[in-house]
């Protein structure tokens, strides 16, 4: 666009236009131009965002993040009445469903390498799908802004393989 | 110079030579002298002038505030500011750069112009435009004000609650800003009213909507954006500030309230308001580019169809705020098509400016550098709106610096800088002076490049992840370097902005006297002298075409000459002609107000209003209302007059009558415009109620309010009567004979209503449960609008005793109809939506 600004500013007057040039600039820059495409953008945005959707999966894991100000708490659906604070333990290699709430304020959980956004909202339970591919420790933060302890709300996801998992549901490791 | 033969001699007694009648004209019109005429005047000039300054000063503190935030952020670990003072510095930023610069700085122009494009000689209601002057700068002062004490709000500009509510905001932070800018809304409101009223009906004459100058078309549409916008958040405002001064549980997860209800108020007012910041920039745009050019608009239907779909479409776009809050996919799918769909209008008028450009010759002069500014900014931000409005992307720039540095590009590069361009394209209306110093070309490339160099890095910080609103970070994240060379071209930017107030403060000030249309420009606004008189125009033309002056190279000396209509004031009072909304055939003479100081008080007595409870005056507070409420009485009651006047001469041997002796005034237009506004509010209610029904958690309520037999009973039967009662009365003052049955009908058919909505207050605990809450605020909406038609009614009553009203002198009465009607609408749905659960539970 800023090129067909550049050569227009260098052309002289193109004697007496008339209403050709509506066809051109409207309906073909103006309209045709940007819906193909906007539609094509559109299109592939949403066949993406639908991958990212939580669906039944056989090896599905369920945890449970609740956020208040200004730390995280993390329940686990395989280990009833274990809780931990600031780090959630996940499976690697497995899906992940994360059901995330709020205790006072909006939060929002964010663990960039692992998956987009989702806000923590009292009396309600968002659910986000996400899957860490290989065994390790990823960081997250909150990201809606809660206070003058938001900068420091961050919280740590740990991956691990199968052994390790089963270990931390038995209640080995912290 | 010879007389028209056309302007008949008794209404002007000499030769009406352009100086007599300027001489004539300017006593009429001239504001009091000294310092009084700041408080009384109500000349669109004037207060256009005040409101330009005073919104480009907000601009000024907005910018110190920016350029606090980057030197916080220049640097990883920063000890200059601590989260507490960061986040009003920042909170305070955004709603300073938004509710008291963008808003009032395009009002201040559309006040100052457009009477002048339109060929009117002032806005259509004069006092209004001086009142909203007034309570903004009141408002927009004690907000900025509250940051030297330290207690702004705090809480970021779109005021999530719980954040905002009382158990994690105790302080007046919140309060502050509830109610300031709720305060500042009124202004917004009442200027939106007027500038809807005068573009449909204050034109030249000839003047039908295809002839009408672009920019009109654009504020006409922004002004009704801006009364179907701005309610859901003032209902959002009402609904916080209840929770926190009365503990209504409107945002409470336990008692049945949802945070998210805040959230889509608030954007449902917020996305549209993007737009009706763009949309004046884009009209200005489309008025000056083509004078740049040399040429006329390319496609000025398709630019206007343009214009109204952005409007629409603008409303289905509030979600892509909410992207990541957890709605479901498929309605993310809707909005986020809608938002990628906004990409065609603005194509469209964009092409159709390049096309403009295309076909003329275009001119270097410093507005067209500052629109090619805008291009340049404002694409890159409008491909970066696209990459946001793709769901899966949102979910990871959502909240980072990226989404801050897209914003500016498109407020920035769409609005700052078109307007920078108007103020220096309409400098010789403003000053009557021409630029002479050439330091606007310095400023340009300081604001340019210092903008790009920002705002790019901006976008790379936020791709790595790095988080608005946190007040510092720490090093080796690999944020120094690009936060820091954001810092210091946002402070080269800084220096330029400076530089442009400068630079028009200089040359309006000691440049040399310019002519008259220097730019050659074929819109009516130029062919007044320079700087524009008082009067605006010395006579209204006969308009018969887009571009007057490009048709009619002397229609400017013919207009000073008096050539025109309504020339010669020969009943020594301000009138101006109204015409009709579509084809712009002359049919009223409407009688402006002159100088009063009555607006200023009433702003005054408003601020107290707003302001008071912020330190628990409640008792002032309600004093004032009643001082409102008299001088609004007062106001309406120096309209008018006791006998008929009849067809008054308007020139060219027209006859028409006074706008006060017509069924359809324009107060009465105004009244139309401004119960948009009301509807609108209404239907947030209860859109509101339907959300937290649908949507809140802890939800259905333990119980629901029976509607009994008395409530339906009074309420059907205040309803009908109210809405009988004005019919009668006015039909009765159509035949001279007494409206009293009447108007005893309406009152007591008011009295019945607010009865009826009076057992819904009586049965329930509004504490107890958001449902409660609600049903306390639907019958608060219909005891207002009883109270209010009540009113109404009490003062018909006086005017008809005093004389003020006869068969032509109608139009009060057809006014007050109006809003007996839609009380007596409005309360009966509010009531089923209150009954209706309880009835079939």
């Amino acid at each position: 666009m800023a090129l067909v600004l550049a050569a227009l500013r260098r052309r002289p007057p193109a004697g007496t236009d008339d209403t050709g040039a509506e066809r051109v600039w409207l309906w073909g820059l103006g309209l045709a131009f940007p819906a193909v495409t906007l539609v094509a953008l559109t299109t592939y945005g949403l066949v993406v965002g639908e991958r990212l959707l939580p669906r039944d999966a056989p090896d599905l894991v369920t945890v449970r993040a609740e956020a208040r100000q200004w730390a995280w708490t993390f329940a686990y659906a395989d280990a009833p009445g274990r809780t931990t604070e600031g780090v959630l333990h996940i499976p690697a290699g497995r899906p992940v469903d994360v059901e995330i709430t709020s205790a006072d304020v909006l939060h929002s959980f964010w663990v960039p390498r692992l998956a987009g956004k989702l806000d923590a909202i009292p009396g309600h339970v968002n659910v986000l799908r996400l899957e860490a591919f290989a065994p390790g420790r990823y960081d997250g933060v909150s990201a809606e802004f809660n206070g003058t302890g938001y900068r420091d709300h961050a919280f740590a996801v740990e991956a691990h393989d199968p052994a390790a998992w089963a270990a931390f549901l038995a209640g080995e490791t912290p | 110079m010879t007389p028209p033969s056309e302007t008949p001699p008794e209404t002007s007694p000499k030769r009406p030579t352009a100086l007599r009648l300027h001489r004539a004209l300017e006593p009429i019109y001239a504001s009091d002298p000294r310092f009084r005429g700041w408080f009384t005047t109500n000349n669109n000039n004037d207060i256009g002038l005040l409101f330009l300054i005073a919104a480009a000063g907000f601009f000024v503190v907005g910018g110190v505030l920016a350029m606090l935030i980057r030197a916080q952020l220049a640097s990883p670990r920063s000890v200059f500011m601590g989260p507490d003072v960061y986040n009003q510095v920042f909170t305070m930023h955004g709603t300073v750069m938004m509710f008291l610069f963008a808003i009032p700085f395009f009002e201040a122009m559309t006040v100052l112009l457009l009477p002048g494009m339109l060929g009117s000689r002032d806005m259509a209601f004069p006092r209004l435009s001086a009142y909203g002057l007034w309570c903004y700068l009141i408002g927009a002062t004690t907000v900025v004000a509250s940051l030297i004490p330290g207690l702004a709000p705090d809480s970021g500009w779109f005021m999530y609650p719980p954040l905002t509510s009382t158990e994690y905001s105790p302080g007046i932070n919140t309060d502050i800003w509830l109610l300031g800018i709720t305060f500042i809304e009124v202004s917004a409101i009442s200027a939106a009213v007027e500038v809807v009223v005068t573009v449909l009906r204050y034109r030249a004459a000839g003047m039908s909507l295809s002839r009408m100058p672009i920019f009109a078309w654009y504020i006409l549409v922004v002004a009704v954006m801006i009364l179907t916008a701005f309610p859901p958040m003032i209902l959002g405002s009402v609904l916080l500030e209840t929770e926190r001064l009365l503990d209504w549980p409107f945002f409470q997860a336990d008692r049945g309230g949802d945070a998210l209800l805040w959230q889509h108020l608030f954007w449902l007012f917020g996305h549209p308001e993007v737009y009706i910041i763009f949309l004046p920039a884009a009209g200005m745009i489309s008025t000056i580019l083509p004078v740049m050019a040399r040429t006329t608009l390319l496609g000025h239907g398709w630019v206007v169809g343009a214009a109204v779909s952005l409007a629409v479409l603008s409303f289905g776009l509030w979600v892509h705020h909410m992207f990541t809050t957890g709605i479901p996919h498929m309605g993310l799918a809707f909005f986020s098509a809608a938002s990628t769909l906004v990409a065609v209008p603005t194509a469209v008028q964009i092409f159709a400016w390049i096309g403009t450009l295309w076909r003329g010759r275009p001119r270097l002069d410093l507005p067209m550098l500052w629109l090619l500014g805008f291009f340049a900014t404002f694409v890159i931000g409008g491909l970066t709106g696209v990459m946001l409005a793709v769901v899966p992307f949102d979910w990871q720039a959502h909240d980072t610096h990226f989404v801050v540095a897209h914003l500016h590009y498109v407020l920035i590069g769409g609005y700052v800088f078109p307007m920078i361009a108007a103020v220096y394209y309409f400098l010789p209306i403003f000053t009557g002076r021409t630029r002479f110093f050439k330091l606007g070309e310095v400023a340009f490339w300081l604001v340019v490049p210092g903008f790009h160099v920002t705002f790019l890095a901006v976008h790379w910080a936020g791709l790595l992840g790095q988080r608005r609103r946190t007040w510092t970070y720490d090093a080796g994240q690999g944020w120094e370097i690009i936060n820091l060379v954001a810092s210091v071209g946002s402070f080269v930017m800084a220096i330029g902005f400076a530089l442009v107030i400068l630079d028009v403060a200089v040359n309006a000030a000691v440049s040399s006297r310019g002519r008259r249309n220097p730019w050659g420009a074929g819109t009516l606004e130029w062919a007044t002298s320079m700087p524009s008189p008082s009067y605006n125009i010395a006579s209204i033309p006969v308009v018969r075409g887009r571009y007057p002056l490009r048709d009619d190279p002397d229609l400017a000396h013919r207009i000073a000459r008096g050539e025109g209509l309504l020339a010669w004031p020969a009943r020594n009072r301000r009138e101006t002609l109204v015409v009709g909304t579509a084809r712009g055939e002359p049919l009223q003479v409407a009688v402006l107000p002159g100088n009063t100081a009555l607006p200023f008080v009433m702003a005054l007595a408003t601020s107290v209003v707003f302001l008071a409870p912020l330190i628990d005056a409640y008792r002032s507070a309600g004093v004032a209302l009643l001082a409102v409420l008299a001088l609004a009485l007062r106001w309406a009651w120096t309209l008018g007059s006791k006998v008929d006047e009849g067809p008054l001469d308007a020139g060219h041997g027209l006859a028409l009558p006074s706008a006060a002796e017509v069924p359809d005034p324009p107060g009465w237009w105004g009244s139309v415009f401004l119960l948009l506004a009301d509807v609108t509010q209404f239907g947030s209610l209860l859109f509101g109620y339907a959300f937290l029904w649908t949507v809140a958690p802890n939800w259905p309520p333990p119980s629901y309010l029976a509607p009994g037999l008395w409530g339906p009973a009074l309420a059907l039967t205040g309803a009908a009567a109210l809405a009988a009662g004005p019919r009668l009365a006015a039909r009765a003052i159509g035949r001279t004979r007494a409206p009293w049955p009447g108007l005893v009908l309406a009152l007591g058919g008011a009295a019945a209503l607010a009865g009826g909505a009076a057992t819904v207050w009586a049965a329930r605990d509004p504490t107890a449960h958001a449902y409660d809450a609600t049903l306390w605020l639907l019958a608060g909406h219909i005891l207002l609008h009883a109270a209010l038609a009540a009113i109404m009614l009490l003062y018909l009553g006086a005017r008809v005793a005093r004389g003020y009203a006869s068969p032509a002198r109608i139009g009060e009465a057809r006014i007050v109809q109006l809003w007996s009607d839609f009380a007596a609408a409005t309360g009966l749905v509010a009531l089923a939506a209150a009954w209706l659960p309880g009835a079939f539970a």
